[in-house]
């Protein structure tokens, strides 16, 4: 360096702070890439698979089971090789990932939305209503995620809209009880008290001054969530509770491989998990550094 | 204190009533079991007299109390599939799944904490670096993905561990275990592994901040200064701190444990009561699910009161707050 002193930094904007405490770990960095390339193949998962994985017409018998970097019968290559009905195992890892992706997005933006909601009214309100709303949070708490799934799919059977409750079920008491603590400390604070002084309506002081006070911190949690989500999802599908065999998502590719794992074909199952393993480490490496740079503990 | 106790046992009571009744409700009312039950070519007179028999004409308030009186009694009807009583096959398979759980958790015992100590004294160490990123993983790898890649490395390609099954048992007052013979050995440690490894993470991580936080302490500082060899202070007198919680949790642990096991035995084909939980479900079994989720969920109540009641008594901070809320 030649310059022996720094000049002085301009002025930051609170984003660019944010993105520099990002930048500081080289492989949240990498996990962020990582993150967006296996969403931008989600999002386009029909533009870039090299067939339809679910167009029967598409697929050729004769091509089942072929190793990785076979041919098929029409002449092109299987880069991740085929399952048992002869599809190609890149395309439908492909839909796969769309499919797992947007039930854990979704499940885990209802779920934040129904334990936002909960546990502003609980620690709001008060009283009665916020006893009922912690015991059931209390009582659904105390047992494994996992069990509670399963005896919700053991009641309503299989499907999309099914498992999605499950992880909707699963996820909101874990929010609705991380609001209230956060609301409850807000609650306390003196803009809350010179908004009531303002007569402005509860529900005014609660939507626009104590909730985005709320939100950031449970944002952070949420991603991480995602990827539970997602896990949880393919374990149950892996399972055979899970998805119904019309919308393949990761675990039950995986699942559907797992037999022919035991023959030494290992791709059917063993491709997917990879891409379940990248997407959940990603997930998770990205929410943790988010998580360290937000806390203003750690600056 | 007794007034702590007799709360919690009416907390508990309430939760294993609702729990019951969500099941109950979940499984009997949703559907009709009268069509699983008799011959579809019966005809109205037969059907009206099955479903008086299983008491199925009277109001659901009436059905759930037959069925929690009878529950009570241990009586929670015949599976469907074998016609052996639901608590019966679910009792056979449970010393599989306690066998399995009890050795996962000695697995995860044994490796964590030495690890987690290791970790929390050389904090900055490569060693105590790779450990943390390793108990990150076996946080966030999903337990069925990491069995599938033990058997498809130790069975498929390597040809060292079987991948299904329990091999050989033999009887030990009066229950049948794999721990005792050498095949069993085999067929057990692939799948006791795979369960430990989400509680070997757990572990490590309280393990480490346990000995971290004991290391500054006086106690430490005192037993050093009084010229305590360094192995003693660590082995002795930070062990004995740290292992309360350690304890705790590792008590609170057991139920999810078998919870878990559900994936585990479905990977591995280990006949626990796991996997009859979900040959069942996959058959419509009814009365097999309902017996299965009672059992648990009571198992897990129990396990949630025991823990709370141990806590007041060697927490005397839980029993004052306990005692005004």
């Amino acid at each position: 360096m030649s310059h022996s002193i720094t000049p002085a930094l301009p002025a930051s904007s609170p984003f660019r702070e944010f993105a520099g405490g990002y930048a500081r770990s080289r492989v949240a960095v990498a996990a962020l890439v990582m993150l967006l390339l296996i969403l931008a193949i989600a999002i386009c998962a029909p533009l870039i698979s090299p067939q339809n994985p679910y167009d029967l017409a598409q697929l050729d018998i004769m091509d089942s089971k072929l190793a990785p970097g076979a041919k098929s019968s029409a002449g092109w290559t299987f880069v991740l090789g085929t399952d048992d009905q002869g599809r190609d195992m890149l395309s439908a890892i492909f839909h796969g990932l769309r499919i797992s992706l947007g039930v854990g997005v979704f499940s885990t933006v209802v779920a934040l939305a129904i334990g936002i909601v909960a546990g502003l009214i609980a620690a709001y309100v008060g009283g009665w209503t916020d006893a009922i709303i912690m015991r059931v949070v209390d009582l659904q708490l105390s047992f494994p995620a996992i069990l509670i799934a399963l005896i919700l799919l053991a009641i309503l059977g299989q499907g999309v809209d099914k498992i999605v409750v499950a992880l909707i079920t699963v996820q909101w008491a874990y929010y609705a009880r991380t609001v209230r603590g956060a609301a409850l400390v807000e609650k306390r604070k003196e803009y809350v008290d010179a908004a009531m002084c303002l007569g402005y309506s509860s529900v005014r002081i609660v939507l626009r001054h104590i909730m985005p006070n709320v939100l950031p911190p449970l944002i952070v949690v949420a991603t991480v969530q995602v990827a539970h989500a997602i896990a949880l999802e393919a374990t149950l599908s892996f399972l055979g509770l899970g998805m119904p065999i019309t919308s393949p998502s990761l675990g039950l590719l995986i699942s559907n491989g797992f037999t022919h794992l035991l023959s030494g074909k290992y791709w059917i199952s063993f491709f997917p998990g990879l891409a379940l393993l990248v997407t959940i480490v990603a997930i998770n490496l990205v929410g943790d550094q988010l998580r360290d740079v937000l806390n203003p503990r750690l600056k | 204190m007794l007034a702590f106790i007799l709360r919690r046992l009416a907390q508990s009571l309430l939760a294993l009533f609702v729990m019951s009744a969500l099941v109950f409700v979940g499984v009997y009312a949703i559907g009709n079991p009268v069509d699983i039950l008799i011959n579809p070519q019966a005809d109205q007179e037969e059907i009206a007299r099955v479903t008086a028999a299983l008491g199925l004409d009277k109001p659901v308030w009436v059905q759930y109390w037959s069925f929690l009186s009878a529950a009570f009694t241990g009586d929670l009807g015949k599976s469907f599939a074998s016609n052996i009583p639901a608590v019966q096959l679910i009792l056979q398979r449970m010393p599989a799944t306690v066998e399995l759980a009890l050795v996962a958790m000695i697995i995860a015992i044994v490796i964590g904490l030495p690890l987690g100590l290791w970790a929390g004294l050389k904090p900055d160490s490569f060693a105590a670096k790779s450990i943390m990123a390793g108990s990150i993983l076996g946080f966030s790898l999903p337990t069925f993905w990491v069995g599938l890649m033990l058997i498809m490395i130790f069975s498929v390609w390597l040809g060292w561990l079987p991948s299904t099954g329990r091999g050989d048992t033999i009887e030990v007052l009066g229950l049948h275990l794999s721990v005792f013979t050498w095949d069993g050995l085999k067929h057990l440690l692939m799948p006791a592994t795979n369960l430990a490894l989400f509680k070997l993470s757990l572990l490590i991580r309280l393990t480490r901040a346990g000995t971290r936080e004991a290391m500054v302490q006086d106690y430490v500082r005192f037993a050093r200064a009084k010229g305590v060899p360094e192995k003693r202070v660590v082995s002795v007198h930070v062990l004995k701190n740290i292992l309360i919680p350690i304890v705790t949790v590792v008590g609170l642990e057991f139920g999810s444990l078998i919870a878990f096991a559900i994936i585990t035995e479905s990977v591995f084909a280990w006949p626990g009561m796991g996997k009859l939980l979900i040959d069942s479900i996959n058959v419509l079994d009814r009365p097999v699910i309902v017996a299965y989720l009672m059992i648990i969920v009571f198992l897990f109540i129990l396990i949630n009161l025991a823990v709370d009641i141990l806590y007041t008594a060697l927490d005397p901070r839980v029993r004052v707050s306990g005692a005004r809320a």
